[in-house]
């Protein structure tokens, strides 16, 4: 019944659904205790009792909301775009202002935050990716194996690196590995750790990339007396690409701020460094906002990046 | 082909196949869905691996060396139903890859051939454009043209028009005609009957993994001996 007033009545659907949303957003900010402090100015003495107040700061911060949502809705789709980014960006800030940030000493750290802990960071991060990769490209190649030792090795390696948590493997390998007579060093051990883990990972992308091609493709290559391997490089591969690169792009930016664990092991990371440098002058926050948004502008240099080879990649197979 | 059984699990895909095709010989394959032309024509280039009896090509044993399976590739062509080009290559990309990796040719070579392959199936026009772009007879075309930059000795055809609209249907059977004439050996799975009265000099019936019936086209169509045949033939031709 319900659905037949929708499909019948669109317009009426769409005001009532609108009012009701206004009235959950309300009430839901009323519930998370919204403060009518800021209030005062506006309404001096009407809004005695504090309850009523609370209503009314809620009721007034959703019909902002709604308003804004319909001037939005004038602009055309990139200025919608730009405008949603710009306001809740300064909502992050607003946030970020009321801890009572000391920006001097931001303003003092930043330098050595970025020269050395993103600098390691990158430097971590870019050898692991590479790692990674190359191992994802064996790994997913030896699981469409036939042969059974192969795809019992590769089946193991995706299954442990990808069961165990990053962090203990970062343990393991910094800790163990000296066990054995084999002493590695906390950059080593971290490039170690996550080449693993991310092979493991990216190992199940490639494969799926792979697999996505169909039969036809490996035998018109082979009809053609293509060997094996020119087949998967010439032909399957460059196909693959298009799927395997959207999801490789997440794991890319995943593994940025996986380095972060790193840390653990005292690698003068970002991380490492936010953590310490705040410590001594018990200024925490500070330093993890600022290393937080640095993580944050690596992820987007790397979307970026992502977008561009995507669109590359789609230009030469359409079809 | 002597004594040539295959087997996908338990069953019996391949049933006592003996066949022996002479140069230059052109030999039609015809059959119900599933009696195995496919899997006959596969294993002369080793897409699929028979069990037993002996597969002798071009004086090539086949059998589990890779060395002879790839030189017997490299003397055997291979035209697909659904075309099998390589959509991330262009026309010409996709013609001369082989020439380029597997036979070792130089690159202003292999493109020379290559145009004049695909001239030889009338679409040079196109040589830089994506297969996506192309019709579906003219994409069988390219993988005619794609094919013969191998410079084969056979040629291998698995239903290459039923895949395609029937005004299609007629280009690539032309270009397959004067392939024919020329002298090419060709082992062709269709059931086009006007292309196999036309150059075939061998028709061949399969049922159920056997070979029930062969004989000249003429008389293959005109007078079946076999009651599977006749049965056959009546639904092709209404
Ligand atoms: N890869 C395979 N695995 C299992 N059975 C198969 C496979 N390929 C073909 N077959 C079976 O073998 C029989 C012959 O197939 P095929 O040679 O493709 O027939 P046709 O080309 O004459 O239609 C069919 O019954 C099919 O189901
Ligand atoms: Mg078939």
């Amino acid at each position: 019944m319900i659905a037949t007033f929708i499909l019948s009545h669109p317009k009426a659907t769409k005001r009532i659904g609108g009012s009701v949303a206004i009235v959950l957003l309300a009430a839901m900010l009323y519930w998370m205790g919204v403060g009518p402090g800021w209030l005062q100015p506006f309404l001096p003495g009407a809004l005695q009792s504090p309850g009523a107040s609370r209503v009314a700061a809620a009721i007034v911060i959703s019909l902002l909301i709604a308003l804004n949502w319909k001037v939005l809705g004038l602009l055309p789709r990139l200025y919608q775009v730009g405008a949603v980014w710009a306001e809740l960006f300064a909502l992050l800030l607003l946030f970020f202002y009321s801890f009572n940030l000391s920006f001097s000493f931001i303003a003092k750290k930043i330098g050595f935050l970025i020269t050395q802990g993103v600098v390691t960071t990158l430097y971590i991060s870019v050898i692991s990716i590479v790692i990674a990769t190359i191992i994802a490209l064996i790994g997913a190649i030896a699981k469409l194996s036939k042969n059974g030792v192969v795809y019992g090795l590769a089946s193991f390696y995706t299954s442990l690196f990808r069961g165990l948590p990053l962090l203990m493997q970062i343990y393991i390998i910094y800790l163990g590995l000296p066990q054995v007579g084999y002493v590695i060093g906390a950059i080593p051990a971290g490039i170690l750790a996550l080449s693993l883990c991310y092979g493991a990972y990216m190992t199940e992308i490639f494969r799926a990339g792979i697999e996505s091609i169909p039969k036809g493709q490996t035998e018109g290559a082979t009809a053609l007396g293509l060997r094996p391997n020119h087949t998967m490089f010439l032909v399957i591969l460059p196909q693959a690409m298009r799927v395997i690169i959207p999801p490789t792009g997440n794991q890319f930016i995943a593994m940025l701020k996986d380095s972060s664990l790193v840390s653990v092991v005292g690698v003068w990371e970002i991380m490492y460094l936010a953590r310490t440098m705040g410590q001594k002058e018990f200024r925490h926050i500070e330093m993890l906002i600022t290393a937080s948004m640095i993580y944050w502008l690596l992820s987007i240099a790397l979307e970026i990046i992502q977008a561009r080879i995507e669109e590359r990649f789609g230009r030469s197979l359409k079809r | 082909m002597k004594d040539v059984h295959k087997w996908y699990g338990s069953y019996h895909a391949l049933d006592d196949i003996n066949l022996t095709i002479a140069p230059r010989e052109k030999v039609v394959l015809c059959g119900p869905s599933g009696s195995g032309k496919s899997t006959l024509i596969r294993c002369i280039n080793r897409l699929e691996t028979h069990q037993s009896g002996r597969i002798v090509v071009g004086g090539i044993e086949l059998n589990d060396e890779e060395d002879r399976i790839d030189e017997v590739r490299r003397e055997v062509g291979m035209v697909f139903q659904h075309f099998n080009l390589f959509p991330h290559l262009t026309i010409l990309q996709n013609c001369i890859l082989a020439p380029l990796w597997v036979r070792k040719t130089p690159k202003k070579q292999a493109i020379d051939q290559a145009m004049h392959f695909l001239e030889r199936v009338r679409i040079p026009e196109q040589a830089n454009k994506f297969p996506g772009q192309l019709s579906g007879g003219q994409q069988q075309r390219v993988a005619i043209a794609r094919a013969l930059c191998m410079s084969p000795r056979i040629m291998l055809f698995d239903e290459p028009t039923s895949a395609l609209d029937p005004e299609m249907v007629k280009e690539v059977l032309d270009t397959m005609v004067s392939l024919a004439r020329e002298g090419m050996t060709m082992v062709c799975v269709t059931h086009e009957m006007g292309f196999a009265r036309q150059v075939a000099d061998r028709v061949i019936f399969m049922d159920q993994g056997r070979i029930v019936e062969e004989g000249k086209p003429a008389e293959f169509f005109d007078n079946p001996q076999n009651e599977r045949s006749k049965l056959f033939l009546s639904q092709i031709l209404h």
